[in-house]
């Protein structure tokens, strides 16, 4: 009885470890893993092909994969091309998402405020304290600001979403840039934390006079009292998905020495000014053709198909040129034994 | 002579046959040794590779490691002094409010209570026990906090100014409900059961004749509880008090959800800070310089040394409680 249990366990085994023995591993980044589950559903019921990946946060992923323990890893943040050389790695943005400054003021609603890069800087870093500081009256001109004092909140945890944040306001304000800086979690002059974004929206809807920031999607899906910012036109758009796709249009990645671009602050009259991409670690010489190709096939596939997935879940699809760019990147960089394992077939 | 001793102690006489009975007893007896030496290898392998984790962190900044309140993953500088007050804060505050309860709690359910609705309660208080922590955590962010936020420190900032300076100080903060206090508050319902499960045991140790004896002489309730009862097991609710801390100095979830999660000294009772689980649980999967997640680890150390420390001194205190 034992032994017949035993025999039909390691058929059984043996059966499933060839079915899954094509299986893609990923680990990383967490923000765009709702997107990545339900492209690798779909991918698997068309090809038989699927996809493992664990929504470690970026810090794991780029661990993961510089440990081969993973086909690829994923982060919120572009490694340096520096980076990327000394581990032999290269990196494609797979879909865009943003930041959003939301705001808890009684009597304002969304889109009400309007705030400059370092407007924005001198509210984070606790130099303007007040609503009704004339600094902010005189960027919003007619509106009705509360005397009332401003509470800081941002994410307490290491997040991709901090990074660009803070890229943003680095950019923005030299003083932010020198004290404070930019990172996944920095040293926050002022406030409080919230963990991960739904804690930070606790915090804000919670405390009257705050000011914290979100993933765009999660402003959306919230409908939460989100704030305008300055771009680099001067113009204020508001956060929809065009106007992440118009940052994203107007960013010159063919410039962007291993892909190392963040879509802060990009030309357009519809950019939203905080907007980032998130990407994909993969090594630039394969081990394993078949492995790398399978990778890539999965990519290849997502950008033709998985549009309408990504933003159904409120993600910004890359625009097409864009991804033109990164197949025939892909089929440059991604080699094994010296021959491309992506050929555009 | 020695040998006669020894098998006198180990080896009682067997009626079994001799070969196959040996054979298993000795298999049997590697493998209890194996799974006893098994836990102290894992508990070493968690010692080491904390060490070995951290070490770079504890070489860079030297003892400042312990003093500086600087945590800065841009500048890598860090400094764990921030965390640790935190933590031993938030501790100490949960115990000074679980221990009148959990005292409360046992000495009911051992000395008044009536026996058919003993049960029910003392069954109701190790169900605390089994909430996971992350449940707590939600409970604290959406319920306890803005509840505590209106009701309490909206009122008190109102009136600072007719409280004495230190009070008002003391309870100075953004009113969000995200601070020390209602991360004690929830630290200290969590602990809570433990506390008292164990209180209740020791309470149970006294002899019947002892509480007879008092009773005998004409106390009243309250003084047998307070110059009898309590005298008694005096050296064990000791242990109970660090068990209590122990467990209090390690829960992370539920205090990095309500906390507020700002690093440096607290500056007030009603200010947000963090312990070091939450600092760990918040940065550790997004650390990616190796700085970063050396004085992550390093912090993992310090936690460790301090719960262990207070583990081993509740242990011996239980145990000579108990003779």
């Amino acid at each position: 009885m034992f032994k017949t249990f035993v025999a039909a366990a390691g058929v059984a085994g043996l059966l499933a470890s060839a079915s899954y023995a094509a299986d893609i591993s990923g680990a990383g980044a967490t923000f765009p893993a709702p997107v990545y589950a339900k492209w690798a559903e779909t991918y698997k019921a068309s090809t038989g092909t699927g996809l493992n990946y664990q929504a470690i946060g970026s810090g794991g992923g780029i661990k993961q994969i510089k440990a081969k323990t993973v086909d690829f890893g994923a982060s919120d943040k572009p490694l340096k091309p520096e980076d990327l050389a000394s581990a032999g790695l290269y990196q494609f943005p797979t879909v865009v998402g943003g930041v959003v400054p939301v705001v808890n003021i009684p009597g304002i609603n969304a889109g009400q405020i309007k705030l400059t890069g370092p407007l924005l800087a001198a509210i984070f870093y606790g130099q303007v304290k007040t609503w009704d500081d004339p600094v902010i009256a005189k960027a919003n001109p007619g509106v009705k600001l509360p005397s009332m004092p401003i509470t800081v909140v941002h994410r307490s945890d290491g997040s991709g979403t901090s990074f660009l944040f803070t890229s943003y306001l680095s950019m923005k304000s030299p003083a932010w840039a020198s004290k404070v800086g930019a990172s996944d979690s920095v040293n926050w002059p002022t406030g409080l934390g919230g963990k991960g974004n739904d804690g930070v929206s606790a915090f804000v809807k919670q405390t009257p006079g705050s000011i914290g920031y979100v993933e765009y999607a999660y402003a959306k899906q919230n409908k939460m009292a989100y704030v305008l910012v300055q771009n680099k036109n001067g113009k204020y758009p508001a956060p929809t998905a065009e106007d992440f796709a118009a940052a994203a249009a107007g960013a010159k990645w063919a410039q962007a020495p291993g892909n190392y671009l963040l879509l802060l602050d990009q030309p357009g009259a519809n950019s939203w000014p905080i907007t980032g991409a998130t990407f994909i670690l993969v090594y630039k010489n394969q081990d394993n053709a078949a492995t790398g190709q399978s990778v890539l096939k999965f990519f290849d596939w997502a950008y033709k198909n998985g549009d309408g997935a990504a933003a159904q879940l409120d993600y910004v699809p890359l625009p097409l040129p864009v991804k033109n760019l990164i197949r025939k990147q892909w089929s440059q960089n991604v080699m094994s034994g010296g021959k491309p394992v992506y050929t555009g077939k | 002579m020695n040998a006669t001793t020894m098998d006198s102690d180990t080896a009682p006489p067997r009626e079994t046959a001799p070969g196959q009975s040996e054979l298993s007893e000795t298999i049997f007896r590697y493998l209890c040794f194996g799974a006893a030496t098994l836990l102290l290898a894992a508990l070493a392998g968690v010692v080491i590779s904390l060490a070995i984790g951290g070490w770079p962190a504890f070489r860079q900044f030297g003892f400042g490691f312990f003093t500086s309140s600087a945590w800065d993953p841009v500048q890598e500088n860090y400094g764990a002094a921030g965390p640790i007050v935190g933590t031993i804060v938030t501790s100490v505050l949960a115990l000074i409010i679980a221990l009148p309860l959990a005292t409360g709690v046992s000495v009911f359910l051992v000395e008044f209570c009536p026996r058919n609705i003993a049960k029910p309660i003392a069954v109701a208080v190790e169900l605390l026990a089994g909430i996971p922590s992350i449940v707590y955590g939600m409970w604290g962010l959406f319920v306890l906090a803005p509840w505590f936020a209106i009701h309490v420190q909206l009122p008190l900032m109102t009136d600072s100014a007719n409280l004495p300076g230190w009070l008002s100080g003391l309870v100075a903060g953004i009113p969000n409900g995200a601070n020390i206090f209602t991360a004690s508050l929830i630290l200290a319902i969590m602990i809570l059961p433990y506390m008292s499960a164990v209180f209740r045991e020791l309470l149970l140790t006294i002899p019947s004749q002892v509480r007879e004896a008092a009773y005998g002489l004409g106390s009243t309730n309250f003084e047998v509880v307070s110059k009898v009862m309590i005298p008694y097991v005096r050296r064990g609710a000791v242990g109970v008090v660090m068990l209590g801390l122990g467990r209090a100095l390690g829960e992370t979830m539920a205090v990095t959800f309500i906390i507020g999660n700002s690093h440096g000294f607290p500056h007030s009772l009603f200010d947000s800070g963090s312990t070091i689980a939450s600092t760990i649980a918040n940065e550790f999967a997004e650390a990616t310089s190796d700085m970063h997640t050396a004085a992550l680890l390093a912090l993992g150390m310090v936690l460790f040394i301090l719960t262990f420390a207070v583990l081993a001194v509740a242990r011996l205190l239980l145990a000579s409680e108990k003779h």
